[in-house]
C-alpha cells in the first residue's frame, strides 16, 4: 500500500511570500509610490484571487477600486470579489472589463440597474446576497480574502494605520485576510509621523499608498427636518405612543428615513411631554443622525454605538463622549461588525421603513430591473432566536406573541410607512415585486428584505397594527389591509373583521390612542431646519454644504 | 439648550396666510378678493395645470402696532410664487389703492422667482406695472417695504421690484438678487456658478451678504415674531424721502464704485474680507446679532 | 389636469361659518376651500386635480370623509397637485374644523 501523498500544509504562506517577493523584485517597499499602483496590484493579485474591495455607506476605497479596474485584464482575471457594497462606477467596471466574474456582497445602491443588466447578460455570476453579519462571518469561513483592498485615515511610517470616525468594516475585513496568508494593501489620506491612535497595527498591513484625494465619503443618513411632513409627525406620534411608550424600548436601532427622523426630533418635545424622558430610547445602535442631537441635548440618550460615522458630526461627537464611543484621542471609534452584533442582539426594537409590503407583512425594497441587496437591515429587523436575557419590552412581546407562559421573549420589528408613496406608488401590493425579479435574475430566493414573520407591529397614517397578536392568517392580512388605507388592498379589507381587530386592540387608530390628526403640525418637531440642529449641537455640527440655507 | 427652539415661528416655513396673520395686529387683516370670490388663473387652466383660489398672493388691509396699513403676501408654495396675470394685477390694485388711501406703509412679504413663465407676456406685463405702481405709491409718500425671508427670496422682476421698494428687511434665510442660481449655472456653467453649492449660494445671495453689503436695511431673524418687531421698528423711524434727482445720482454713483472694487470677486468671502471683516470665514455661523455687531463695527 | 366631481350623503354640518381654506397648492399637498351649499345633507365636491387616473380612489377618500364626519350642507372645492391619501385625509380634517370655526 502507498503512503498518502505529502501535502504541503502551509500553501497560504508560501502563496503569500511569493507575492511579497513579487512587489520586492519590482522595488516596493512598505509605501507605494501612488503613480505605481497598478504596477503593485499586478504583481501581487493573481488570476483566480478572492479579493476584498473596502466600501460601505460611509467610506470607500475608491482609488484602490479605481487602479484595479485599471488593471490588465491579461493579468489579472477571474476574480471573485467580496465587499460589502457595490456603491461605485469602478465597481461595476471590474466585471464589464473582464477582470471579475463573481461577486458576493450586501448592498449595490447606486449601482443596481447597472448589476441587474450585468446578470442577465450573464457576465456576473453572484454567489449570493448577504446581509453585512453573514458576509462579515463567512470571510471567516469559506470567503475568506486572498487579498483586501481598504481604507484608511492615515498612516505613520512603521504602516500603522489610524482609521478616524468611519471605522466601519475595516477590523472584520483586515482581520479575516491578514491571519490566514492574504495580502492587505491600504489607500490613506495622509501620511503622518504621529498617529492620533492606532486601529490596524502595522504588521497586519502589507502596503500602503497616498491616494491623490481623500476617501469619498457620502452623507447618507443626514435627514433635513425640513421635509418632514406632517403626515410623518402624526405617525411618529402613534409610534412614540403606542410602541415606545407602552413597551418601555429603551434599547434600539431607527432606519434611515423621514419617518424614523420625525421620532427623533419629537423625543424632546411630544415624548417629554408624555414623561417619558429616561423611560425611553436611552440606548442606540445608529449611525450619529444630525437629527438625534435635539434628544441627546435634552438628555433623552445615554449611550450611543455606530456603525460608521456620519460627515460634519465629527466635532459634535467627540464633544460628548459620554454618549460616543471614541477613542483617547478623542475621535470616534465605529465598528459595522460590533454595531450590527448590538443591533441583533441587544436591541428590543428595531423601525424602519420599506417601499413594498405584502399581505404576509413580507416587504422588500426591490424593485424591477434593480438589484439593491440589504445591507444590515435584516440582521436588526429579525427576531433572534439565540438571545437570552430578558428585558421588559422583549417579555411583553413574547407574551403577546406566545401567551402569558412564553419562554421566550420577542424583539420588536416595526415597518412604518405611508400608505401610497410619491407618485400615489401604493406601499401595500398583493404581491411583491420581489417575486418577478426573482425569476428574471434566476435567483434562488426572493429579495425579501424583513420576513413577515419578523415583523411584530405595522405603522400607517391609518393606524398601528400589532401583528404579535394576531392568532391566524387571515387575522394578520386583515390586520394588515386594516391599516393599509385607500390602496387596493387596503379598500379590499373586510370591514367587519377590521372592526372585530380594532375592538381587541389589536388595529388602533390615532383617536384610540387619544391623539387628533389635527394636533399633527410640525411645530412638534424640536428642529425643523438643519440650521436649527446646528443651534442643539451649539456650532458643533458642520452640516455639508448641500444640506445648508445659510 | 432649551425648548425655545421649539417655540419659534419659522418664517420660511410659513405660508404666506400664516405670515399675514403673525404679522399684523392680532385678527386686523382685512383680504381684498379672498379665495371663496377670487378667481384662479386661466392661462394655467389652458395648459391643464390646477390654479390656486386666490393665485399666489394675498392682499389687504390691515393694522401693525396699531398703524393703518396694506399688506401683499406672495405664496412661495404655489409655483414658486411667481409672478401670473391675476396675481400681478391684484399687486398693482393694492398698491394704486394705496396711493390714493395713503396707508401708514405697504408691507409687501415678497417670496417668488421672478415671472410666472406659463402667462409670458401677461406675467411680463405685469411685472412691469408692479414697478411702476410701488414706484407711484412711493412718490405720493406712501412707504413700501420689502419683506424677504421666504422660500423662493426675491430673484428675476421681483428681485428688481425689491430694490425699488423703500426698504428690505431680510432674514439670513431670505435671498436676493436678479438671476436665480440655476438659471446662471444653465446659461454660464457650472464653473461659473455651482448652484448646488447651497452655502456658496448664500454667501452670493443671501440675506447676511445683502445686509453686510448695505442692500438690506435690516438683518432679522427668522421668525415670525421677529419680522413684526423688526417691521415696527423700521416704520417708526422712517419717513418716506420725495424722489429726488440727485438722490438717485448718488445711488448710481455707488452701484459704480461697488462694480469697480468687487466686480472680479467668485465669492462672498472675498467680498467680506474687503469689506473689513475681520474673519469672514465665520461669516455664515454667526448669529444674527453678533452679525450685525459685525457690520457696526465696519470701517465707513 | 382631471376635474372630478363627486356628491356623497352626510349628516348635517353642526355650525357653519365662513367660507374656510386649508393648505397650500404645491407639490404633494392641496388646497380646499368649503363653502355653505344648499343641500342640508349632501356634501358636494369639486376636484381639480394634476395627476389623472385616481377618480376611483378620491371617491373612497371622500366618502370615508363624509361618512365619518358631519359635512352635510357643504360644498368643497380642491385644487390638488398630487396630495397622497394621507394629506387628503388630514387637510378635510383641518377645513372642516376651519369651517365649524374652530380652527385646531
Amino acid at each position: 500500500m502507498n503512503a498518502p501523498l505529502a501535502r504541503q500544509w502551509d500553501s497560504l504562506r508560501q502563496s503569500r511570500g511569493r507575492r511579497l517577493e513579487r512587489a520586492a523584485s519590482l522595488g516596493f517597499g512598505r509605501e507605494i509610490p501612488v503613480d505605481r499602483i497598478i504596477d503593485l496590484l499586478e504583481a501581487v493579485i493573481q488570476p483566480g484571487d478572492r479579493v476584498c474591495l473596502e466600501g460601505n455607506n460611509q467610506k470607500q476605497a475608491d482609488f484602490l477600486a479605481e487602479s484595479l479596474a485599471d488593471c490588465s485584464p491579461e493579468r489579472i482575471n477571474h476574480l471573485s470579489m467580496v465587499q460589502s457594497v457595490l456603491a461605485l462606477p469602478s465597481h461595476v467596471d471590474l466585471f464589464e472589463r473582464g477582470l471579475a466574474n463573481r461577486l458576493d456582497f450586501s448592498f449595490s445602491g447606486p449601482q443596481g440597474a447597472r448589476l441587474a443588466k450585468l446578470v442577465q447578460e450573464q457576465r456576473i455570476e453572484i454567489g449570493a446576497i448577504h446581509t453585512y453579519l453573514e458576509l462579515f462571518g463567512r470571510y471567516f469561513m469559506d470567503l475568506t480574502p486572498n487579498v483586501a483592498l481598504i481604507a484608511a485615515q492615515a498612516a505613520d511610517a512603521a504602516g500603522n494605520l489610524y482609521l478616524g470616525p468611519n471605522t466601519e468594516d475595516t477590523p472584520a475585513i483586515v482581520e479575516a485576510t491578514a491571519f490566514k496568508g492574504g495580502i492587505v494593501i491600504a489607500q490613506v489620506n495622509e501620511r503622518l509621523d504621529k498617529l492620533p491612535r492606532v486601529d490596524v497595527p502595522a504588521d497586519w498591513v502589507d502596503f500602503t499608498v497616498l491616494a491623490p484625494k481623500p476617501n469619498y465619503i457620502e452623507p447618507l443618513f443626514t435627514r433635513d427636518p425640513a421635509q418632514i411632513t406632517e403626515v410623518q409627525v402624526l405617525m411618529a406620534m402613534m409610534a412614540i405612543k403606542g410602541i415606545y411608550a407602552e413597551y418601555g424600548v429603551t434599547r434600539l436601532n431607527h432606519g434611515i428615513g423621514f419617518d424614523t427622523a420625525a421620532i427623533e426630533l419629537l423625543l424632546p418635545t411630544y415624548a417629554a411631554d408624555l414623561g417619558l424622558k429616561g423611560k425611553i430610547c436611552t440606548h442606540w445602535a445608529l449611525n450619529p443622525h444630525p437629527t438625534l442631537i435635539p434628544a441627546i441635548e435634552s438628555g433623552f440618550v445615554e449611550s450611543v454605538h455606530c456603525f460608521g460615522s456620519e460627515v460634519g458630526m465629527d466635532a459634535y461627537i467627540s464633544a460628548r463622549s459620554d454618549v460616543f464611543f471614541t477613542g483617547a484621542d478623542g475621535s470616534m471609534r465605529s465598528n459595522r461588525a460590533f454595531s450590527q452584533t448590538a443591533g441583533l442582539y441587544a436591541c428590543d426594537m428595531f423601525i424602519g421603513s420599506t417601499l413594498q409590503m405584502d399581505l404576509a407583512g413580507n416587504s422588500s425594497t426591490a424593485t424591477l430591473g434593480r438589484i439593491t441587496g440589504f445591507g444590515g437591515a435584516p440582521n436588526m429587523g429579525s427576531d433572534p432566536h439565540g438571545r437570552r436575557h430578558a428585558s421588559p419590552a422583549w417579555l411583553k412581546a413574547g407574551r403577546e406573541a406566545y401567551g402569558a407562559n412564553a419562554i421566550r421573549g420577542r424583539k420588536l420589528v416595526v415597518q412604518m410607512v405611508e400608505t401610497f408613496r410619491e407618485h400615489m406608488a401604493p406601499v401595500f401590493v398583493e404581491e411583491l415585486d420581489a417575486w418577478k425579479l426573482q425569476k428574471s435574475m434566476g435567483a434562488e430566493l426572493p429579495p425579501i428584505m424583513i420576513y413577515g414573520d419578523d415583523v411584530s407591529h405595522i405603522v400607517t397614517e391609518e393606524g398601528i397594527a400589532n401583528l404579535l397578536l394576531c392568532r391566524s392568517p387571515e387575522e394578520r392580512e386583515q390586520a394588515i389591509r386594516g391599516v393599509a388605507g385607500f390602496t387596493p388592498v387596503g379598500r379590499a379589507r373586510d370591514p367587519r373583521a377590521v372592526e372585530n381587530l380594532r375592538d381587541r386592540g389589536i388595529i388602533r387608530r390615532a383617536e384610540d390612542l387619544g391623539i387628533d390628526p389635527r394636533q399633527a403640525t410640525r411645530d412638534l418637531l424640536a428642529a425643523r431646519s438643519v440650521k436649527d440642529l446646528v443651534r442643539w449641537s451649539g456650532g458643533l455640527y458642520a452640516p455639508p454644504s448641500r444640506f445648508r440655507n445659510w | 439648550m432649551s425648548l425655545a427652539l421649539a417655540v419659534r415661528k419659522s418664517w420660511f416655513e410659513a405660508t404666506a396666510r400664516a405670515r399675514v396673520a403673525g404679522l399684523l395686529d392680532a385678527g386686523s387683516f382685512h383680504e381684498i378678493l379672498p379665495p371663496a370670490v377670487s378667481q384662479p388663473s386661466p392661462h394655467l387652466a389652458q395648459l391643464e395645470l390646477p390654479g390656486a383660489f386666490d393665485d399666489g398672493v394675498i392682499a389687504g388691509s390691515g393694522r401693525l402696532a396699531g398703524k393703518p396699513i396694506f399688506a401683499i403676501a406672495q405664496e412661495g408654495q404655489f409655483m414658486g410664487g411667481a409672478v401670473g396675470e391675476i396675481h400681478g394685477a391684484k399687486i398693482v390694485g393694492l398698491l394704486r389703492r394705496a396711493a390714493q388711501e395713503k396707508p401708514a406703509a405697504v408691507l409687501f412679504l415678497i417670496d417668488s422667482g421672478g415671472v410666472r413663465l406659463h402667462e409670458a407676456n401677461a406675467g411680463l406685463i405685469a411685472i412691469s406695472e408692479i414697478m411702476r405702481a410701488v414706484l407711484d405709491a412711493r412718490a405720493a409718500g406712501v412707504p413700501v417695504i420689502a419683506l424677504v425671508g421666504g422660500s423662493c427670496g426675491a430673484f428675476g422682476g421681483m428681485g428688481i421690484v425689491a430694490k425699488l421698494c423703500s426698504a428690505i428687511l431680510i432674514s439670513e434665510e431670505g435671498r436676493l438678487a436678479l438671476s436665480g442660481p440655476e438659471v446662471i449655472e444653465t446659461v454660464a456653467g457650472v464653473e461659473e456658478f455651482d448652484s448646488k453649492d447651497r452655502a456658496l449660494v448664500w454667501r452670493v445671495t443671501g440675506g447676511k451678504h445683502r445686509y453686510l453689503m448695505g442692500d438690506c436695511a435690516m438683518l432679522v431673524e427668522d421668525d415670525i415674531a421677529a419680522f413684526r418687531s423688526g417691521a415696527t421698528e423700521f416704520l417708526s423711524g422712517w419717513g418716506e424721502p420725495a424722489p429726488s434727482i440727485a438722490h438717485l445720482r448718488a445711488s448710481q454713483q455707488a452701484l459704480e464704485k461697488r462694480l469697480a472694487a468687487y466686480a472680479t470677486y467668485r465669492d462672498g468671502l472675498q467680498v467680506w474680507a474687503a469689506l473689513g471683516v475681520a474673519e469672514p470665514e465665520n461669516v455664515p455661523m454667526l448669529d444674527r446679532d453678533s452679525l450685525v455687531a459685525v457690520k457696526e463695527g465696519l470701517p465707513t | 389636469m382631471e376635474t372630478l366631481n363627486f356628491c356623497f350623503d352626510s349628516a348635517p354640518v353642526l355650525k357653519g361659518a365662513s367660507p374656510a381654506l386649508c393648505g397650500v397648492v404645491g407639490s404633494g399637498n392641496l388646497e380646499i376651500l368649503i363653502k355653505t351649499g344648499i343641500e342640508p345633507a349632501a356634501c358636494r365636491v369639486c376636484i381639480k386635480t394634476s395627476a389623472r387616473g385616481f377618480g376611483e380612489t378620491w371617491q373612497a377618500v371622500l366618502g370615508s370623509f363624509a361618512a365619518s364626519h358631519a359635512a352635510g350642507g357643504t360644498v368643497i372645492a380642491i385644487n390638488d397637485m398630487g396630495a397622497t391619501p394621507a394629506v387628503v385625509t388630514l387637510r378635510l380634517a383641518q377645513a372642516l374644523a376651519e369651517y365649524q370655526g374652530g380652527g385646531q
